[in-house]
C-alpha cells in the first residue's frame, strides 16, 4: 500500500515537466500535419486557378458552344474547335471500358472468391506489376505490335480508336481489379454463408448477394478506371494517329484532348496556347465530374 | 415412438492438420431440440456445420465418417449439396440480414429455388414471417431495408428466411449470444413453437438456455463427445465427471 502511494507520488513529480514537453511536441506535430494538408490543398486550388485563368478567357471569346462543338481546329487561323478531340477522348475511353470493365470484373470476382490463395497471390502481384509499367512503354508496345496488327489484319491505317482502346483497356485493369476486388472481399462472410446455406449455388450467391452488396465499390472502380483512361496521354499519343478529323469508324485515327495539349504546347503561343489551356480546362472539368460521381456513389452506400 | 432424424457415425473433422472432432457418434431425434454445449473451441460449432456440409467452405477441411439424414449419408459422392442445404437450414451467431428489403430477404430463398410468381412469394413471405413471430412487427414496412431492424428482429428474420425454403432440420449456432435478454426470451419462445414441426440443433454457451429449450443435450470437450443424454437427466445427474465439472462451472 505504502509503496504504491510512494511510486504514484514520484511518477507525478517526474511527470510534470515531461507532461509539458509532451504537450508541446504534440502541438508541434499537429501543426506540421495541418501545414502539409494545407500545402496539398493549396496546390490543387492554385492549379485550378492557373488553368482556368489561362483557358476560360479564350472559351469566353469563342463561346462555349463554338469551342466544344466546332470541328475545326486551325490555331494559326484562329479557329479553335475541339469537338473532334472530345469525341476522340470519349471514343477511346468508352472503347477501353467496353472490354476492360468486363474483364476486370471477372478477374476481381475470380481473385476475391474463387482463386486458390497461391494463385491469387501470384496474379495479384502480376496486376501490381501491370500498374507499374510506364505508360510510354505501353504506347511503344501498341506502336510496334497492335498498330501493325490492326493495319494488316483488320484494316485502316492501324493508328486508330481501336488501338487506343485496346491499350487503355489493359492500362485501366489494375485500377478496376484492385478496387473491385477489395469491395467484393469486404462483403461480410455471413452474407455469403447465409446464401449458400439456403441452398444457393456459388453463381447465384455472387450475382444476387455479393455483387449487389459490393456495388458502390464496383461503381467507384469503374469511374476511377474511366478517369485514368480519359487522362492518359503518352500511350494514346503513340497509337491513335492524332489527326483532327471527325472519326467515322473505330478504325479511324483520332486525337484526344490530352494528346492535343502534349503535341502542341511545345511551340504554341498567344491565343493558341490559351486554347490548349482551355482544352485542359474541359478535361479537368470532366475528371472533376467523375470524382464527384464517385463520392456520390460512395455516399449512397450509407 | 421417437424416430432418429440424423445419425452421426464415427465423424472425424480436420482443419489442415488439426483434428477438430474425434469419432463422434450420436443420434438426433426428429422434431426435438438438441443442445450442444461445451467450452469454446470444443468442436460443437464444427459438429453443427458438418450437418449441412458448411465446413467445406473452409479451405483444407477434411471430413471422415458418416452423417446419415433420413437414411442417406450426406457425405456420399453424388449428394446434391443444394438440396441438402435447403433441407438443413442454419442460423448463425451474428444476426445477418442481407442488405435488401425485409420482403426480399425472405423471398430470396424461394427465388433461388425457382419460385417467381408474386402471389406465391407473397404467401411464403407472410407464412414464414408469421412462423418466425415477426409478421406483426414488420407487416407495414416489408419494403424497407432489413438492416434497420434490431438485432433480435434480424435474427428472427434470418429464421424466417430459413423457414421460407421448407427445411426439415434447423441448425442454430449460438443464435442468442448477440441479443439482449428480451430478444433472447422471444427467440427461445420461437424455438419452443417450432420444435413440433422441425428438428432443431442448437449450439449454446448458456447452460440455462440449453436446460430451458432442449430435449437432449450433448456435451463436447476437446473434439470428443463426452456425454449425450435427455436434457433433464444430463443436468441433474450427469454420468461423466467432466460433464459435472462443466455444468457446475468448475471450468470452461
Amino acid at each position: 500500500m505504502t509503496t504504491r502511494v510512494a511510486s504514484l507520488g514520484s511518477y507525478n513529480q517526474h511527470g510534470k515537466r515531461g507532461f509539458a514537453i509532451r504537450l508541446r511536441k504534440e502541438a508541434a506535430v499537429e501543426r506540421l500535419l495541418l501545414l502539409s494538408a494545407l500545402v496539398s490543398t493549396l496546390a490543387i486550388i492554385l492549379i485550378i486557378l492557373f488553368i482556368c485563368s489561362k483557358g476560360v478567357p479564350l472559351i469566353a471569346r469563342v463561346g462555349l458552344g463554338g469551342f466544344l462543338f466546332s470541328n475545326t481546329w486551325n490555331p494559326l487561323a484562329g479557329q479553335f474547335g475541339i469537338a473532334t478531340m472530345v469525341v476522340g477522348s470519349l471514343a477511346v475511353t468508352f472503347g477501353a471500358l467496353a472490354w476492360g470493365v468486363p474483364l476486370g470484373m471477372i478477374l476481381a470476382i475470380f481473385l476475391a472468391e474463387l482463386a486458390p490463395p497461391r494463385v491469387a497471390a501470384v496474379m495479384n502481384s502480376m496486376i501490381e506489376l501491370l500498374a507499374g509499367i510506364p505508360s510510354v512503354v505501353y504506347g511503344f508496345f501498341g506502336l510496334v505490335v497492335i498498330v501493325p496488327f490492326i493495319r494488316v489484319h483488320i484494316g485502316g491505317p492501324g493508328f486508330s480508336i481501336l488501338a487506343g482502346a485496346i491499350i487503355l483497356g489493359i492500362m485501366i485493369l489494375p485500377t478496376i481489379v484492385n478496387i473491385a476486388r477489395d469491395a467484393i472481399k469486404a462483403v461480410p462472410r455471413e452474407y455469403k454463408e447465409g446464401s449458400l446455406a439456403l441452398g444457393a449455388t456459388n453463381w447465384q450467391t455472387v450475382t444476387r448477394i455479393i455483387l449487389p452488396t459490393a456495388r458502390p465499390g464496383i461503381i467507384a472502380a469503374i469511374v476511377l478506371g474511366m478517369g485514368r483512361a480519359v487522362g492518359e496521354t503518352m500511350a494514346v499519343v503513340l497509337v491513335t494517329g492524332n489527326v483532327t478529323r471527325m472519326p467515322d469508324s473505330i478504325l479511324a485515327p483520332v486525337r484526344t484532348m490530352t494528346s492535343n495539349v502534349v503535341l502542341e504546347m511545345g511551340y504554341a503561343s498567344g491565343e493558341h496556347q490559351m486554347a490548349l489551356f482551355a482544352t485542359g480546362t474541359v478535361l479537368f472539368m470532366f475528371i472533376l465530374g467523375l470524382n464527384l460521381a464517385v463520392t456520390a456513389s460512395m455516399k449512397a452506400r450509407d | 415412438m421417437d424416430s432418429v432424424k440424423v445419425r452421426v457415425k464415427d465423424l472425424d473433422v480436420y482443419y489442415q492438420k488439426f483434428q477438430a472432432l474425434h469419432k463422434v457418434n450420436v443420434d438426433i431425434e426428429e422434431n426435438k431440440v438438441t443442445a450442444l454445449i461445451g467450452p469454446s473451441g470444443c468442436g460443437k460449432s464444427t459438429f453443427l456445420r458438418s450437418l449441412n456440409r458448411l465446413n467445406e467452405l473452409i479451405e483444407g477441411t477434411i471430413t471422415e465418417g458418416m452423417v446419415i439424414i433420413d437414411g442417406v449419408n450426406i457425405y456420399d459422392y453424388g449428394t446434391d449439396v443444394v438440396q441438402l442445404r435447403k433441407k438443413v437450414g442454419i442460423v448463425f451467431q451474428k444476426p445477418s440480414a442481407f442488405p435488401m428489403s425485409i420482403y426480399e430477404n425472405v423471398a430470396y430463398g424461394p427465388r433461388i429455388h425457382g419460385i417467381n410468381k408474386k402471389i406465391e412469394l407473397d404467401e411464403i413471405v407472410e407464412r414464414s414471417l408469421r412462423q418466425a413471430n415477426l409478421w406483426d412487427e414488420v407487416k407495414d414496412r416489408l419494403k424497407s431495408s432489413a438492416l434497420r431492424l434490431s438485432g433480435g428482429q434480424q435474427q428472427r428474420l434470418v429464421i424466417a428466411r430459413v423457414l421460407s425454403v421448407n427445411p426439415e432440420i434447423i441448425l442454430m449456432d449460438e443464435p442468442a449470444s448477440a441479443l439482449d435478454p428480451i430478444s433472447t426470451a422471444k427467440l427461445e419462445d420461437l424455438i419452443a413453437e417450432l420444435k413440433g414441426n422441425y428438428t432443431i440443433v442448437i449450439v449454446t454457451h448458456n447452460m440455462q438456455q440449453a436446460a430451458r429449450v432442449s430435449d437432449y443435450t450433448a456435451f463436447f470437450l476437446n473434439g470428443h463427445l463426452i456425454e449425450f443424454q435427455p436434457t433433464a437427466r444430463l443436468f441433474v445427474n450427469p454420468r461423466d465427471k467432466r460433464t459435472e465439472d462443466y455444468i457446475t462451472g468448475r471450468f470452461g
